[in-house]
C-alpha cells in the first residue's frame, strides 16, 4: 500500500522548537482557549463551528489508527458516525434518553459492525479492500433510507440530548466543546498508547510486510481486526457526539461521500502522524468555510486543490512541517 | 408470471446499464492500475450532454451521438490534465485526488447548467409499448436500451480480442513496461484506453438519462454499484463485468420486487414491512460478502494480479 512514512518508528528526537511542534502546541493553545474567544466577542459560530472540528477529527483520529499506521485504507469510515448518531437517534426516540446506555450502545453496535466487516474484507487486500469497505458502508445507508420509523430518507429530530444525570449537562455550548476536546486528546493518546504498543508494532509491521509477519508468526489477520474493531468504535463515539451536536441524524451522514472527506482530513494533515488528523479536520473544514464565504462554488477550488495534494504533497501538512521530503 | 417476466427485463436492463459503467472502470483499472472515483462525473456529463444536445438539435439520434463523442473527448482532456499525474501515485493519492476531481465536476455542472435538473425527453416512436408475449407489454426504450447495450458489449469484446489496438490494451494489461519498451506509444495507448472509459460511462448516462432526470450527483449511488460489480466479477476482467453486471442487476430488481412479499408468508406484516425494504437493498452486498467468502479475488479473477 502507499502509506511510506514510519513515524513512529522514527527515533530521532525532535526538538522542542522545531516548526512542528510549535505549531501543533499553538492549535492546542487556541483551541483550548477558543471557547474563551467566543464568549468575549459574542461569536457562537465560532464555537459550533469548532465543536464539529473537534467531532470529526476524533473520526479522522479512528481513520488514521487503521490506514496511517495499519494500511487499510478504509473507505467506508463514515457509516460508524451514521451508526453511532442513528444509536443515540433511536433510543432517545425509543425513550431511553440516558447518555450511560447511549453512548456505551453507539460504541458496542460500531464495534460490532467493524468486527463483521473487518472480518469479510480485511480477506481481501489494496483496492479490494478500499471498494469493499465503500460498498458495506452504501449498504448500511441504504438500510437507514429503510427505516421508516426513524425518519428514512427525511432523517429523525433528536428532541433531547443525552442526559448525564444532570452532572453533565450536554446544552451547554461550551461544557459540549470542552467534552468533545478532551475525548480528542484521549483517543490520540489511545492511538499513541497502541502504536508504541507491541501490538502496535505488530499493526505497522503487517503494513510494511504482511507476509514477513506472518512467518515469523504472528496471525496478522487477528491483529488487524481488533485494531480495526478499535478505530471502529472509536468512530461510532465521535457519531454518537455528532448527533448530540446537531441534534438530527439523517442518511446523508453517511453517504460515501461523507466517507471521502474523513479520508481527505487524515491524509491532508498527514498519516501515520498523532497530531496529523486533528490538523487535518481543522485546515479541512475551515478551508471548505472559508471558501463557501468567498466564493459561491467552493469545490470548483476546493477540488483542484485536492488533486494537486495528491499528486505533490507526500506525508500531508504534518510531513511539509517535519520537513519530511518524498516521505 | 408476467410480472416476473418484466421485473426480469427490468433486471437485465440495469444489468446493461452497470456493465456499460463498471467496463470502464475495470478497463482502467486492469491497465492503469487507477482508481477512479469521477467515474460517475463522466456518467453524469453524458446525461448532461445529451440533454443539452438534444435541445440543442432537435434530434434525439443526434443527441446521443454527439454526446457520447463528447463523453470521448472530455475524457481524453481529463487523462491528458490530470489524471496521468496520478498513475504513480499509490491507491490512496488516487482516492484523494479522484475524489477532489468529483467535487470539482458537481460544481462545475451546477455552474454551467444551473442546480435544477433537466430532463431528456424521447421521441414518440420510443414511448410506446410492444407485445414481447401474449399478455406481455414492455417499453420499446428498454429493450433498445438492453439490445443497444448487448452490442456495445459485443463491440467491446471485439475491439479487445480481435483488433491491434484491443492486443496493445491486453499487453498494457499484463506488462506494461514490455510494450512500453517495444515501441509503443504507453501515454497515446493510456489517454485512448481512458477516453473509451469515459465514453462508455457517458454512453450509460446518456441512456439512463430519459428515464431519470439528469441531475447533480446522479453518478455517485450507481458508481458504488459498479463498484460492487467489478468486486464480484474479479477487478480487471472485462468478462466478469459482464457476468457480475446481469447478476446484480437481476438481484437488485427482483429482490426489490419480491422479498417484501416473500417476507410477508414468514414473518408478521408488520416485521415484514420494516424489514423487507432494508433488507432487499441489503441484498446485493450479502451477495458480495458470500462471493468474498469463497472467492476474495472475484468470479473471474485477471490474471498476473
Amino acid at each position: 500500500m502507499t502509506a511510506s512514512a514510519h513515524p513512529s518508528l522514527d527515533a530521532r528526537p525532535e526538538s522542542l522548537l522545531a516548526p512542528r511542534t510549535v505549531l501543533t502546541g499553538a492549535l492546542l493553545a487556541v483551541l483550548a482557549l477558543l471557547p474563551l474567544y467566543a464568549m468575549l466577542s459574542g461569536n457562537s459560530f465560532a464555537l459550533t463551528l469548532f465543536t464539529r472540528v473537534l467531532i470529526l477529527a476524533i473520526g479522522a483520529v479512528s481513520l488514521n489508527l487503521i490506514m496511517g499506521y495499519g494500511g487499510m485504507v478504509s473507505f467506508g469510515h463514515a457509516a460508524y458516525l451514521g451508526i453511532g448518531g442513528y444509536a443515540v437517534g433511536i433510543l432517545a426516540k425509543e425513550g431511553v434518553g440516558s447518555g450511560l446506555v447511549q453512548w456505551p450502545v453507539a460504541i458496542a453496535v460500531s464495534a460490532l459492525y467493524a468486527l463483521v466487516v473487518g472480518a469479510l474484507s480485511l480477506r481481501t487486500r489494496g483496492v479490494y479492500f478500499i471498494m469493499i469497505t465503500l460498498a458495506f458502508a452504501q449498504m448500511i445507508y441504504y438500510v437507514a433510507i429503510g427505516l421508516d420509523r426513524y425518519g428514512g430518507d427525511d432523517g429523525l429530530t433528536i428532541y433531547r440530548r443525552s442526559q448525564f444525570g444532570g452532572v453533565i449537562d450536554l446544552n451547554n455550548k461550551t461544557l459540549f466543546y470542552y467534552l468533545c476536546f478532551a475525548l480528542l486528546l484521549a483517543s490520540i493518546y489511545l492511538v499513541a498508547r497502541i502504536v508504541n504498543s507491541r501490538f502496535g508494532l505488530v499493526i505497522q509491521g503487517a503494513r510494511s510486510n504482511d507476509r514477513r509477519m506472518r512467518a515469523i508468526g504472528f496471525p496478522t489477520f487477528r491483529y488487524k481486526l481488533v485494531c480495526f474493531v478499535i478505530a471502529g468504535a472509536l468512530c461510532g463515539l465521535a457519531g454518537a457526539l455528532l448527533a448530540n451536536q446537531t441534534n438530527f441524524i439523517s442518511p446523508a451522514l453517511m453517504h460515501w461521500t461523507r466517507s471521502g472527506d474523513l479520508i481527505v482530513m487524515a491524509v491532508l494533515g498527514g498519516l501515520g502522524s498523532l497530531f496529523g488528523p486533528l490538523i487535518g479536520a481543522v485546515a479541512f473544514l475551515l478551508l471548505e468555510e472559508g471558501l463557501s464565504r468567498v466564493t459561491e462554488y467552493p469545490d470548483l477550488i476546493l477540488g483542484p486543490i485536492l488533486l494537486l495534494v495528491a499528486i505533490y504533497v507526500h506525508g500531508g501538512i504534518d510531513g511539509l512541517l517535519a520537513g519530511r521530503r518524498n516521505g | 408470471m408476467l410480472y416476473f417476466i418484466e421485473q426480469c427485463l427490468n433486471g437485465a436492463q440495469l444489468g446493461m446499464l452497470l456493465f456499460l459503467l463498471a467496463a470502464g472502470l475495470t478497463l482502467v483499472f486492469g491497465i492503469m492500475d487507477l482508481v477512479n472515483l469521477a467515474h460517475g462525473s463522466l456518467y453524469m456529463l453524458g446525461a448532461y450532454f445529451a440533454a443539452t444536445f438534444a435541445v440543442l438539435t432537435g434530434s434525439f439520434v443526434l443527441a446521443v451521438i454527439l454526446a457520447v463523442a463528447a463523453s470521448l473527448i472530455a475524457g481524453m482532456v481529463l487523462e491528458v490534465v490530470a489524471i496521468r499525474r496520478l498513475y504513480e501515485r499509490g491507491h490512496l493519492d488516487q482516492v484523494l485526488g479522484t475524489f477532489g476531481l468529483l467535487l470539482f465536476f458537481n460544481e462545475l455542472v451546477r455552474l454551467v447548467w444551473g442546480p435544477a435538473g433537466m430532463t431528456l425527453v424521447l421521441p414518440h416512436q420510443m414511448l410506446a409499448a410492444v407485445q414481447i408475449m401474449p399478455g406481455v407489454y414492455y417499453p420499446v426504450y428498454r429493450l433498445v436500451i438492453i439490445l443497444v447495450a448487448l452490442a456495445v458489449a459485443a463491440l467491446l469484446y471485439f475491439v479487445v480480442m480481435r483488433t491491434r489496438l484491443g492486443m496493445l490494451i491486453r499487453a498494457g494489461a499484463s506488462n506494461r513496461e514490455m510494450i512500453g519498451a517495444l515501441g509503443i506509444n504507453i501515454k497515446l495507448l493510456y489517454t485512448l484506453v481512458f477516453g473509451l472509459g469515459a465514453a462508455l460511462a457517458g454512453f450509460a448516462g446518456v441512456m439512463q438519462a430519459p428515464i431519470l432526470t439528469v441531475q447533480i450527483g446522479m453518478g455517485e449511488n450507481i458508481l458504488i454499484l459498479a463498484f460492487v460489480v467489478i468486486i464480484i466479477g474479479g477487478i480487471g476482467s472485462i468478462r466478469g463485468a459482464f457476468v457480475a453486471a446481469i447478476v446484480v442487476g437481476l438481484i437488485d430488481t427482483l429482490g426489490r420486487a419480491f422479498l417484501p412479499d416473500m417476507l410477508h408468508h414468514i414473518l408478521s406484516t408488520n416485521a415484514a414491512a420494516t424489514l423487507g425494504p432494508a433488507l432487499s437493498s441489503m441484498s446485493i452486498y450479502i451477495l458480495m460478502a458470500a462471493i468474498l467468502v469463497f472467492r476474495p479475488e472475484g468470479l473471474f479473477p485477471a490474471a498476473g494480479r
